[in-house]
């Protein structure tokens, strides 16, 4: 079994998008689920969000942002090669439904799991307000295409080459504080993003939702390896989420757990960056 | 009668013929397999034990019920290929029971030889057979006559291995679904190598795709297609898709780093290789490892923990040695590689370190108290009695319960209080129309010959209800 990639383009220095050919995927996902692949036999099972798809040409997207070993490899593949393995789609869709208002904020890589919920909100009759971020304008993503799936765009820069300076939680304060009433807000980015976004938002009476980014292997309930505290409870990411009422979330957990495989994840791109420039990849 | 077959076959040997087994200390550095199998000459003295007795009380112990006199004779008169015939009459996967069959519960627990001694190794014998099969290279199967029906078979373990081999040998066209990226279930995931070799699993996959089964994996019912679609796509359905959602013990402390599903640690060491260095799974390699539980995952998991390099290894269960549900041959296994067993303890609160690491476990005695329902006497914990091991790894292995996407977007399929699929016993009929299940989805967490044999009895079940469709 193997999925061909059909595209591929840097569209942010380090992160890519690649558009794979899956159309049993394209023709059941909806927004807010994610696949997970395996670039080759000894691969690690990589979960991406699902950051576009087409029922009718059977293309699906995904865009990452290159973090360790699994990343950076799957970067240096281009248009016509071959993923072992693409399963999708997984998780429970987005609860997009018609609320009214809703913002959704995105950061970093993060905009990307945004962009086909903006569509969706969109196209259930909401008002979207998006606001996404980066660390500079050149890490900035999917601008156009965020600006034509959203009603209003706001854009904020750590370092204000573009948009607002500051960070996309200092724009949510904003609009929160303006009196426009808002029913929903969807965070999506690093924990650290979500966490602080869930701490501005929780005063005011709107829901807020995250999606969580925990560690997965099977993404179908079988591991439990992506195991995240809700509310006091255990819950699986995969098949409970990854959407959860932020306000319930312990993101200190969240990040701790994320923080697993700190040790070997280096050495894993130690070795790999080693062996690049041996020429063996 | 039983004196007169001994006298008949002169001295019959008493003892068991033993297993040539790697020794404890080689073995728990690799991880290939511990038992190495019988020799012709080791099959020829155990298969001369057998007293091919008139009511061999042994094959009601199968739940397959082999023909464990008629293929044992078979050896005895050295004709292997008949005797791998008889046995695959009615076990598909001969080479995988004969590994991994809790015989001491099952057919070895009947035979009349072990009512004063020590009974026939049924199990290895069988073994032994496939092997020689598997050496010869099995012949490839005849080409059926289609029927037209098609059939669509839900997980890739061994009910549904065994459901859409017989399916297909009758002529139908199945495919399987399997979510994970390799087909198997637990016999890919779970079991590991040193205890049943991942070849001949891929073997035995290779034969299912030469009966023209068409194998999906990546492909999970209840997200790219509901159950209900499928219903609509194909003549009838069966659902195989076993007890994989792991349990947790609910205790503080199960979240931290090192704190492991016994499925998701095995799943990186069999399935991705871990051990492997030229793989890219990340797994913790403990140097002080608890496993929690008493079954075969249990053992499963602290071998496996050991061969990645720990020190020590220990399981805590909180009962007794004799009420471990493990195979027999397990626990010794695991005993002769060092494992130590903490029997009649609980853990009570995992304990971990600022950075979020497991660092020890907090355990308690307990006591058997009254017998419960089951007839087992239940545990109750000794107050005061507190103590604490150190690790860094643990392992949960507490048990698992069925599969939760499989039910995802369709109706009508009845589910008990446990979880599991309500399925009638003898056809594997559900609530569903078109729809039979089998296998751990219906019983629980059980065994592979179990599984296997639910998936025979719904082959046969699907096919009448093909017919009379
Ligand atoms: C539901 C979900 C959706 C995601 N969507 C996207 C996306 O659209 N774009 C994107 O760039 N990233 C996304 N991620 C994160 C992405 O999976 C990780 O960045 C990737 O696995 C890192 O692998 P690596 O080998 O390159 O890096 P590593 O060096 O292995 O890890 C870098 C960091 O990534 C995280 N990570 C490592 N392994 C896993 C794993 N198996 N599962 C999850 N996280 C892991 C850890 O925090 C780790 O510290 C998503 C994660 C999840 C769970
Ligand atoms: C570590 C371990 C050791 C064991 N040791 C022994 C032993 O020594 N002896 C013994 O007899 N038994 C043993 N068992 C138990 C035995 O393996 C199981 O009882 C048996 O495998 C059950 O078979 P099954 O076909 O019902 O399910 P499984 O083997 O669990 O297979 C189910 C398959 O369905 C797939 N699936 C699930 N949901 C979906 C979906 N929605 N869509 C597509 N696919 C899906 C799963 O990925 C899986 O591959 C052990 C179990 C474990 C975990
Ligand atoms: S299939 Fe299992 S129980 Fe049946 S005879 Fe073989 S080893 Fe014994
Ligand atoms: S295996 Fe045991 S019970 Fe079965 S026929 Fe032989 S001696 Fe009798
Ligand atoms: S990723 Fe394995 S249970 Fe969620």
């Amino acid at each position: 079994m193997a999925y061909k990639i059909l595209e591929k383009e840097e569209i942010a220095p380090s992160v890519h998008r690649m558009i794979i050919d899956a159309p049993d995927i394209a023709k059941a996902a909806k927004a807010g689920q994610f696949i997970i692949l395996r670039i080759d036999e000894r691969g690690e099972r990589v979960p991406l969000t699902i950051a576009d798809f087409e029922k009718e040409t059977g293309k699906v997207a995904i865009i990452f942002q290159e973090m360790g070993k699994s990343t950076k490899q799957l970067a240096k593949l281009s248009a016509g090669d071959f993923l072992e393995d693409f399963v999708g789609p997984l998780g429970n869709p987005a609860d997009v439904r018609k609320l009214g208002t809703v913002i959704l904020v995105g950061g970093g890589v993060g905009v990307a799991p945004i962009y086909p919920q903006a569509k969706a909100y969109r196209s259930a009759g909401n008002k979207v307000i998006s606001i996404i971020g980066a660390r500079n304008k050149d890490l900035l993503l999917l601008e156009e295409e965020m600006r034509e799936a959203s009603s209003e765009l706001y854009i904020a820069t750590d370092d204000g080459s573009k948009g607002q300076h500051g960070f996309v939680t200092d724009i949510l304060k904003k609009i929160l504080d303006s009196g426009e009433k808002v029913a929903r807000v969807v965070i999506v980015g690093p924990p650290i993003m979500m966490k602080v976004g869930t701490g501005v938002a929780s005063p005011y009476d709107v829901e807020i939702i995250v999606s969580l980014n925990s560690i997965m292997v099977d993404g179908t309930g079988m591991c439990g390896g992506c195991r995240v505290m809700v509310d006091g409870e255990t819950k699986f990411t995969c098949i409970d989420g990854p959407e959860f009422d932020a306000r319930k979330v312990d993101f200190v957990q969240l990040m701790n757990r994320l923080a697993m495989y700190r040790g070997e994840e280096a050495k894993a791109v130690e070795k790999y960056e080693e062996e690049c420039r041996c020429g063996l990849h | 009668m039983e004196e007169l077959h001994e006298e008949k076959q002169g001295k019959a040997k008493k003892e068991r013929t033993p297993m040539p087994e790697q020794p404890a200390e080689e073995r728990i550095k690799n991880f290939s397999e511990v038992a190495l199998g019988y020799s012709k000459e080791d099959a020829l003295a155990e298969a001369s034990r057998c007293l091919s007795c008139k009511d061999p009380k042994c094959v009601e112990g199968c739940p397959v019920n082999v023909d464990i006199p008629g293929f044992i004779k078979l050896v005895s008169e050295e004709n292997f290929e008949e005797a791998i015939e008889k046995i695959k009459a009615t076990n598909t996967l001969p080479a995988i029971c004969g590994r991994v069959c809790p015989q001491e519960t099952q057919c070895e627990a009947l035979c009349v030889l072990g009512k004063k001694g020590q009974p026939v190794a049924i199990g290895r014998l069988e073994r032994f057979c496939a092997d020689y099969e598997r050496e010869k290279g099995v012949k490839d199967p005849e080409a059926m006559t289609p029927t037209g029906k098609k059939v669509a078979v839900v997980g890739s373990g061994p009910a549904g291995l065994t459901a859409a081999a017989d399916l297909a040998k009758l002529g139908h066209k199945v495919t399987i679904f399997e979510s994970l990226h390799k087909a198997g279930g637990v016999l890919s995931y779970g079991i590991p190598e040193f205890r049943l070799p991942k070849e001949i699993v891929r073997q035995e996959l290779e034969y299912i795709k030469k009966l023209g089964v068409e194998v999906k994996p990546n492909y999970i019912i209840g997200r790219i297609k509901t159950l209900d679609e499928l219903c609509d796509d194909f003549d009838a359905v069966f659902l195989g898709t076993g007890a994989g959602l792991p349990n947790f013990m609910g205790i503080e402390g199960e979240n931290l780093n090192g704190v492991y599903s016994a499925n998701e640690f095995l799943t990186r060491v069999n399935l991705m290789k871990a051990y492997d260095p030229e793989y890219d799974t990340m797994v913790r390699h403990g140097k002080h490892v608890l496993v929690v539980g008493g079954g075969n995952v249990a053992m499963d998991a602290a071998r496996s923990a050991l061969r990645l390099g720990a020190e020590e290894v220990s399981i805590v269960y909180r009962r007794g040695e004799d009420e471990m549900p493990a195979r027999r041959e397990e626990i010794e296994h695991a005993k002769e590689e060092g494992i130590i067993f903490r029997l009649l303890t609980n853990p009570v609160h995992i304990l971990g370190d600022e950075k979020f690491n497991v660092t020890g476990v907090e355990c308690i005695k307990m006591e058997l108290g009254e017998a419960d329902k089951s007839g087992r006497r239940s545990p109750v914990p000794v107050e005061g009695s507190e103590f604490l091991v150190p690790a860094d790894v643990v392992v949960i292995a507490i048990g698992t319960s069925p599969n939760p996407i499989i039910f995802k977007g369709s109706e009508g399929l009845e589910q008990n209080k446990r979880g599991t699929v309500v399925a009638d016993e003898e056809t594997g009929a559900t609530s569903k129309c078109g729809v039979f299940a089998g296998g751990d989805v219906v019983t629980g967490a059980a065994t592979v010959i179990s599984a296997m044999g639910a998936g025979k009895k719904s082959a046969k079940a699907i096919d009448e209800y093909l017919k009379e469709k």
